[in-house]
């Protein structure tokens, strides 16, 4: 699904240099839960702008769905974020002046899906993360866990193959991180692929898979047993 | 491009952000209605000014007697100067190829009355040429003619507004009145676009006024039109001949200035059409200035517009909008509020000014008016700049990397 070889990235930092990847080879098959782990500054969100072609690396291959990722233009990197990719972000990033559904609606709208099969679509997934009654809410007028589930919501609604979440529970108490936790494991469990920043132990547990970095370098990738985030919380 | 889709989302933002719609669109409409306005008010200077100058005829000299201020040929100074019949009989016979018509003018105040109504109106004894010169316009009967002149007729044709003060609402035509103790028979009303003091005189062939002062020959003044094709240049040294010429036939010193007056509505216009041009063209930087601070006002509105959803900007692209469908959604809904509040600011200008109407004539302002070219030219332009000023921080905006904008708080 994904496959990225010797990635390099750095970032100007006034007269010096500051190299974020050093060299990242990394492969994800369709399916996997992958955590990224690190302290601040050892790369990872970059790692994952870069994954989610928000952002572009220096060097390397990038292959997405055996599609290269290759010298994009912004309006061809916006059609594949569309069709390939949805986001979760830590501080939600949702519209603030339209509804939840709205929010929700809005991928269709640039995939240029019809009005009606929108709303149907964006109604389903909402009640798929569990808030269909609260469709027609603001986003000030959720909590932040709701907030993430519109995002989450936002996310599958363009029926992505890989969702990108960057300290996704970053914003969240435990117990609506616990929360959170379950529905990603659920779609998780429906075959999507999930990659997940976090520098929390514990959710990073809640993956199939931990990948650990460190000034820019791999230094860990193992397959762990995953914890399921209902038995948890309980 | 301009599907219903993107008509919704516009209308969806425009409505969830009413005060930032609010702000930009009264931008807009303000610049347009003082574009307007200065505009209309600017013609309506202009239009003030033709009045004074256009409503008599144009191709017009007037001559008046004076009093000598220098001695000359054996005639002492302080003498007073007095036209008579003759005066207008040698200058036809002396400038045949240049005149058009000649007329004396005799005014004197007099009461007028008609059964119980009486007022006190200026009388002006004329020959028939007189009605070109004033322009004046016979709505009912006829005005003197050459038979009256030459009958010495008591006839008169009276102003319209005579004929409102002393008959009411009856016809005035075939009626007797009483001009200073002596009957005469209204052969005619006018009406004059010079306003109505214009419309409360009376004119009678001068022959009669002769008559009845001991049967003089004097005049008081000659009024002549010249032949419109002489041009402002022949207009000139015609003007100069025949001040040459009356010094000469009474003796007036070349250089006396009091002796004779000459006025040339030809000059007199010129130097008007100047003025005008010079109003005009003040009228039209007010209104280029008016403009400007519209199109900066609206560039600034969108840079601040564009700037603050810098980060909505960013999460509509992280989820797949393509620069296109930004720089295009932030256009759509520019030239959307542009045109909008500047066809609002359009009408409510026009319709202003057209409550103005000729209220504001004490400050020389008559009938304010904006021609439609200019209106909706000023909007084209307002609207253009509008886009212009939306898409250059939108299409920054559009290059800008998600992750930036999404960082942007």
């Amino acid at each position: 699904m994904i496959e990225i070889k010797d990635l390099h990235k750095s970032y100007a930092m006034g007269q010096n240099a500051l190299h974020v990847l050093k060299g990242i080879n990394f492969t994800v098959q369709e399916g996997e839960m992958v955590a990224i782990m690190g302290s601040s500054g050892s790369g990872k969100s970059t790692l994952l702008n870069i994954l989610g072609m928000l952002d572009v690396a220096d060097s390397g291959s990038y292959t997405l769905d055996n599609n290269p990722i290759k010298n994009l233009d912004e309006t061809k990197a916006a059609i594949y974020r569309n069709k390939f990719l949805g986001f979760v972000f830590q501080s939600f990033n949702l519209i603030s002046y339209k509804t939840a559904l709205e929010n929700v609606i809005l991928p269709l709208y640039y995939q240029k899906v019809g009005r009606k099969e929108r709303q149907e679509r964006a109604q389903k997934y909402l009640e798929h993360v569990g808030l269909g009654p609260w469709a027609s809410h603001h986003p000030n007028e959720l909590s932040g866990g709701q907030k993430q589930r519109v995002a989450i919501a936002r996310a599958l609604v363009s029926e992505p193959k890989v969702i990108l979440a960057d300290e996704p529970t970053g914003a969240l108490d435990t117990n609506t991180s616990y929360e959170l936790m379950e529905l990603l494991q659920a779609i998780n469990d429906q075959g999507i692929t999930l990659l997940i920043v976090t520098h929390e132990e514990d959710i990073a547990r809640m993956c199939k898979r931990i990948v650990h970095l460190r000034d820019g370098v791999i230094v860990e990738d193992k397959k762990v047993r995953q914890v399921k985030a209902k038995r948890d919380v309980e | 491009m301009w599907s219903r889709d993107r008509w919704r989302e516009m209308f969806l933002t425009l409505r969830k952000n009413k005060l930032r719609t609010a702000l930009s669109g009264f931008t807009v409409a303000m610049g347009i209605f003082i574009f307007v306005l200065l505009f209309g008010f600017g013609n309506g200077l202009k239009n003030a000014f033709e009045e004074f100058f256009l409503d008599d005829s144009t191709n017009t000299i007037w001559l008046y007697p004076g009093q000598t201020e220098k001695p000359f040929r054996g005639f002492k100074a302080k003498r007073r100067i007095i036209f008579k019949n003759n005066d207008l009989t040698d200058i036809e016979q002396n400038f045949p190829f240049f005149i058009d018509y000649i007329t004396p003018r005799i005014s004197r105040g007099a009461l007028v009355k008609h059964g119980k109504e009486s007022n006190n109106y200026t009388v002006r004894a004329v020959a028939p040429g007189h009605q070109y010169a004033e322009k004046t316009i016979v709505t009912k009967g006829r005005y003197i003619n050459e038979s009256d002149v030459n009958d010495k007729t008591k006839y008169a044709t009276i102003g319209r507004l005579v004929e409102r003060d002393l008959f009411g609402t009856k016809t005035a035509l075939g009626n007797h009145i009483d001009i200073g103790g002596i009957s005469f028979k209204v052969i005619g009303v006018f009406k004059d676009e010079g306003g109505d003091n214009e419309e409360r005189l009376i004119y009678i062939p001068y022959t009669t006024r002769q008559r009845i002062e001991k049967s003089n020959d004097r005049i008081d003044q000659i009024i002549l039109a010249f032949r419109p094709e002489l041009g402002y240049a022949g207009a000139m040294s015609l003007e100069k001949k025949l001040n040459t010429f009356m010094r000469k036939k009474h003796n007036i010193a070349p250089n006396d200035r009091r002796g004779i007056f000459v006025r040339n509505v030809a000059a007199d216009l010129k130097q008007s059409q100047q003025f005008a041009s010079v109003l005009q063209i003040i009228v039209t930087f007010v209104g280029l200035g008016t403009l400007l601070a519209g199109i900066i006002g609206i560039s600034n509105i969108m840079v601040f517009v564009v700037k603050e959803r810098t980060k909505e900007l960013g999460i509509r692209k992280a989820i797949g909008a393509t620069p296109k469908a930004v720089v295009g959604m932030i256009l759509h809904e520019s030239i959307f509020i542009t045109a909008l509040s500047g066809y609002v600011g359009l009408l409510t200008g026009v319709g202003v000014l057209a409550l103005i109407g000729d209220s504001l004539e004490e400050f020389f302002i008559i009938n304010p008016y904006i021609g439609t070219n200019t209106a909706v030219g000023a909007t084209m332009i307002l609207i253009l700049f509008g886009a212009i000023a939306g898409y250059i921080p939108a299409r920054r905006a559009a290059k800008i990397k998600p992750i930036i904008a999404l960082r942007d708080e």
